[in-house]
């Protein structure tokens, strides 16, 4: 592929940066996007078409045309025709935007085919609305300080949950492949960039438009339909259940898209000598999440386009009685969803995979072992989605089989567990901050996975399907293993995507305290789902009080954690600014080889990879840059 | 790259007694905990014997963490034990460990225990499912019929839900409809769940019966129940906004209790019953309109 530099336009200087096209200019043709689609979306019909009908005033036909538009403007103010625009013109083609130093600070508000700067804007964007998703977690667990309902009401405190549920899939699906993967795969693989560049940022600036797509709920009413968006109920709310399809559909777009793209990269931009066997193994764990982000989220994107036809265009594709089924919805929707929940734990898997042999001073071990077990729960993880619905009244043969494929998963997992225990055995371990991470991720995850057995087992199932306990399992396996292993690739990678060090005391502080209040969150709720306290309720029975209590409190401290990780980050990286050095861990992957910073381009010449990516304990030359890479 | 790193030690280190320290602690641990864990909480493990449903899942739920236990102490005991005794003791030297990259013998027992205990599980869980339906909605065509059925008819009751409350109907008389479920006990029960609008879950915790209910599907449930008890009924499907209040309460009476409190609820009812649709598997009410 031949990078032909287009004409860079001379930069601007001060405020007459902010003319061209950037977020700023986005957000303006956003609103005016809004503005013309709710317009066209009233002069269409005057009013909700709805089967449930409305008195509430609201026009569902307007509203997704304003978000539609409004999304549209947003992107052309961020300049994603601009391009194609140019090529129809005549224009040679060209790889690359803004990516030169030049732009400075613009360079993170605009459209940038810089896999480094992509990758920083998705830290930046996924930190700000995991944030916020946290914060409804903290509103939900104070409405359920008390039995009664006292802070907010009943809807609202719905509304909320549905925003913690949606909010967090949605953001943190791309929570380790947006800023991790997007940075270490190209560098890993000894490429330049991604495959697709402008994809790449058209992923990030389409994930946000979604997060602010879903905050405008609160201005419709809100949703009660929890994350899930189960119909009919969903085709019963109010305009607010219309910010859920809209937000979740860009979602299902930008996973689809990230993962096309990571796949692209890695299967044709390989560097010499980097065959299928050398692939690091966070390069193998971001490339089985790709998979699945290619094959399940369209699934999502057609459902949730069906639910809304359902309630613009009189179609009744989920209302039972005039022809739809709500299994529908449900079976389409967790066809989708269970690769979904393996999409959050496959990155983590990576991450811990990757890290554990540095800190263990050995290769990793069973590489191979720990590719089928990545691999084999991607495949497993596209037949077990009737488990959610061992309960609903689906076809009672067929629940044997989802009891065996859910509980056969259990066997690559244990593939990746085996790999890491069988990579410490021996080992030097060195007990750092990334590590204490990694050695959380497995205790957590290992509860994860023992209470999912229970959640398979039909008979035990009957009982906690629905309950706190299913709540709690799953908060182990994606709070507990994938946000513990996030944190671990931040602690490890961090220092060398932006060049500053971590204060250590602080980074320790928040790991334990994360780790206390983690488990002590939610290895209650197990206790809480065991004496039948369900999901999603705004009360419960006044012997519950103590423990939900204590939860609360528990989760509160989970929040302190994060604000020290916050206060960490700010003065590590903003106040104090101590350069990182540029190997900390004495790692011997190739990310670490480079130059601080690392240059646009990553390489000056592409580098040619040894056989062994972890080798530890042998000879062998440091791994890649031949020619001394780097500047 | 470091300078400090060195090439590591020799790959066939000198024997030594890990393995055999970390089955050891193993052992002990697990002969201390799965008895233990099993004494304390077993008997109490949900949702307790009100019901031979609700027994069977208390079964299944020991079995499970008869087994867990063992396997958690597996992970937990050597990443303790590996983390103490490989730690790095002089960290300002950087030095390699020895460069094991796998052991097929390992790989192959961990396959061969850990497979053998999913097939146990799914094969278990499988059994103790088609024996008597453990309790969960099994849709209009059950296969796990209780074998008691095919002696006795079992006592048909339909649980009705919408937004946001449950009735019964007995069909058996006169499908009267109440609002409080009330069953014989030694009764073998014939759930027949629907919802009259969006999905609620129908869900007796002490009894062990949870059966979503679908609107315009029959969702079918079997609960034997045992002795005379109170209990709760809980919606366990979000269902809008009063989702968390659509609870109430029931009781299982001895079997000439319920002849005549059903009589009197029949009598109470007539006016009601008369205009009430037929008794149907499921009903198709008029659209709703729009929830808050």
């Amino acid at each position: 592929m031949s990078a032909v530099a287009v004409t860079v336009p001379a930069r601007r200087s001060g405020w007459r940066q902010l003319l061209g096209f950037n977020v700023f200019t986005g957000v303006l043709l956003g609103l005016g996007g809004w503005f013309l689609g709710h317009f066209i979306g009233t002069q269409i019909h005057g009013e909700s078409l709805e089967y449930y009908s409305t008195e509430a005033g609201q026009n569902d036909i307007a509203i997704f045309l304003g978000y539609g538009l409004g999304v549209l403007g947003f992107l052309i103010g961020l300049g994603f025709l601009n391009y194609p625009l140019r090529r129809m013109l005549g224009h040679p083609p060209s790889l690359a935007e803004r990516e030169s130093e030049e732009y400075g600070l613009m360079r993170y508000f605009s459209l940038c085919t810089d896999h480094k700067v992509v990758a920083k804007q998705y830290m930046v964007g996924i930190g700000f609305w995991f944030a916020v998703g946290g914060l409804n977690a903290m509103m939900i667990r104070t409405e359920l300080l008390r039995p009664d309902v006292h802070t907010f009401g009943a809807d609202t405190y719905l509304t909320l949950v549905g925003m913690h549920g949606s909010m967090m899939m949605g953001t943190m699906t791309s929570g380790i492949l947006g800023p991790l993967a997007n940075w270490l795969v190209p560098i890993m693989i000894g490429s330049r960039r991604m495959a697709f560049s402008r994809i790449e940022s058209f992923t990030f600036w389409i994930l946000m438009a979604a997060e602010v797509l879903l905050v405008t709920t609160l201005i419709f009413g809100g949703f009660q339909t929890g994350w899930t968006g189960y119909q009919p109920l969903g085709d019963q709310g109010v305009a607010g259940y219309d910010a859920y399809i809209g937000f979740f559909a860009l979602v299902g777009v930008s996973m689809t898209l990230l993962g096309f793209n990571i796949i692209a990269t890695v299967v044709t931009m390989r560097a010499p000598g980097m065959s299928w066997s050398r692939l690091p193994i966070f390069v193998w764990g971001a490339l089985s999440t790709a998979a699945l982000m290619l094959l399940a989220p369209p699934m999502l994107v057609a459902t949730l386009l069906m639910a809304m036809l359902d309630r613009t265009a009189q179609t009744a594709f989920f209302i039972p009685g005039n022809g739809g089924s709500s299994y529908l919805f449900e079976n389409l929707f967790w066809f989708f969803g269970h690769p979904e929940v393996y999409i959050l734990a496959l990155p983590g898997f990576g991450i811990v995979l990757e890290l554990l042999p540095v800190f263990s001073r050995k290769p990793l071990w069973g590489y191979r072992l720990a590719v089928a077990g990545m691999l084999g729960v991607g495949f497993l993880s596209f037949f077990v989605w009737q488990h959610h619905l061992f309960v609903s009244g689906i076809d009672a043969d067929v629940r044997p089989f989802y009891m065996l494929s859910t509980e056969l998963i259990s066997l690559p997992t244990g593939f990746i567990f085996l790999c890491a225990m069988g990579t410490l055995w021996r080992g030097r371990i060195r007990l750092t901050v990334p590590m204490w991470f990694c050695i959380a991720w497995a205790f957590n995850f290992l509860w994860g996975g023992i209470s999912g057995v229970f959640n398979s087992d039909v008979p035990s199932d009957v009982t906690t399907h629905g309950s706190f306990f299913v709540m709690a399992h799953f908060h182990y396996t994606i709070m507990g293993g994938l946000v513990f292993a996030f944190f671990a690739g931040i602690y490890y990678w961090a220092p060398k995507m932006y060049g500053w060090k971590f204060n250590e005391t602080l980074a320790k502080i928040h790991f334990w305290l994360l780790f206390v209040a983690f488990n002590s969150t939610f290895g209650p709720l197990f206790a809480l789902g065991f004496m039948g306290m369900p999901r999603r309720v705004v009360t419960y029975p006044l012997g519950m009080k103590f423990l939900n209590d204590w939860v609360s409190a528990s989760a509160y401290t989970i929040a302190l954690a994060m604000l020290i990780f916050l206060a960490n980050v700010i003065w590590s990286f903003v106040i104090k600014r101590e350069p990182a050095e540029s190997n900390p861990w004495h790692a011997k992957s190739i990310e670490f080889e480079l130059a601080d910073p690392v240059p646009v381009y990553n390489f000056e010449r592409i580098p040619v990879f040894a056989p062994d990516p972890y080798p530890y304990g042998v000879e062998q030359p440091a791994p890649a840059l031949a020619s001394g890479g780097g500047s | 790259m470091s300078a400090a790193t060195t090439p590591g030690q020799d790959p066939q280190p000198k024997r030594d007694h890990h393995w055999r320290n970390v089955v050891i602690l193993w052992l002990l641990a697990s002969a201390i905990f799965d008895p233990l864990i099993l004494i304390v909480w077993g008997p109490g493990l949900p949702p307790g014997n009100a019901s031979v449903q609700a027994h069977g899942q208390v079964i299944d739920n020991q079995v499970l963490f008869g087994v867990a236990i063992p396997v958690a102490a597996a992970v937990i005991v050597y990443f303790a034990y590996v983390l103490w005794a490989f730690r790095e003791r002089n960290p300002e030297v950087v030095v390699d460990g020895p460069p094991i990259r796998g052991n097929a013998t390992v790989q192959f027992w961990w396959l061969a225990i850990t497979t053998t205990i999913v097939l146990f599980l799914a094969a278990f869980g499988t059994i103790r499912l088609l024996e008597d339906g453990s309790g969960g909605g099994q849709g209009p065509s059950p296969i796990a019929v209780p074998a008691s059925a095919t002696k006795d008819p079992p006592l048909q009751v339909q649980v009705i839900a919408q937004q946001w409350e449950f009735t019964y109907r007995y069909p058996s008389y006169g499908g009267v409809e109440t609002r409080f479920l009330e069953l014989p006990a030694n009764t073998l029960i014939e759930f027949h769940v629907t919802s009259l609008d969006v999905i609620h879950s129908f869900w007796a915790y002490k009894l062990g019966v949870k059966a979503d209910a679908n609107p315009g599907v029959d969702d079918v449930a079997y609960v034997h129940t045992v002795g005379p008890t109170t209990f709760t009924v809980h919606c366990a499907e979000l269902c809008g906004l009063w989702h968390g209040y659509m609870f109430n309460s029931g009781r299982v009476v001895p079997k000439a209790q319920f002849a005549s409190w059903i009589a009197q609820q029949e009598r109470t009812y007539a006016p009601a019953t008369k205009v009430l649709p037929p008794y149907s598997k499921t009903y198709f009410p008029s659209p709703l309109r729009r929830g808050g």
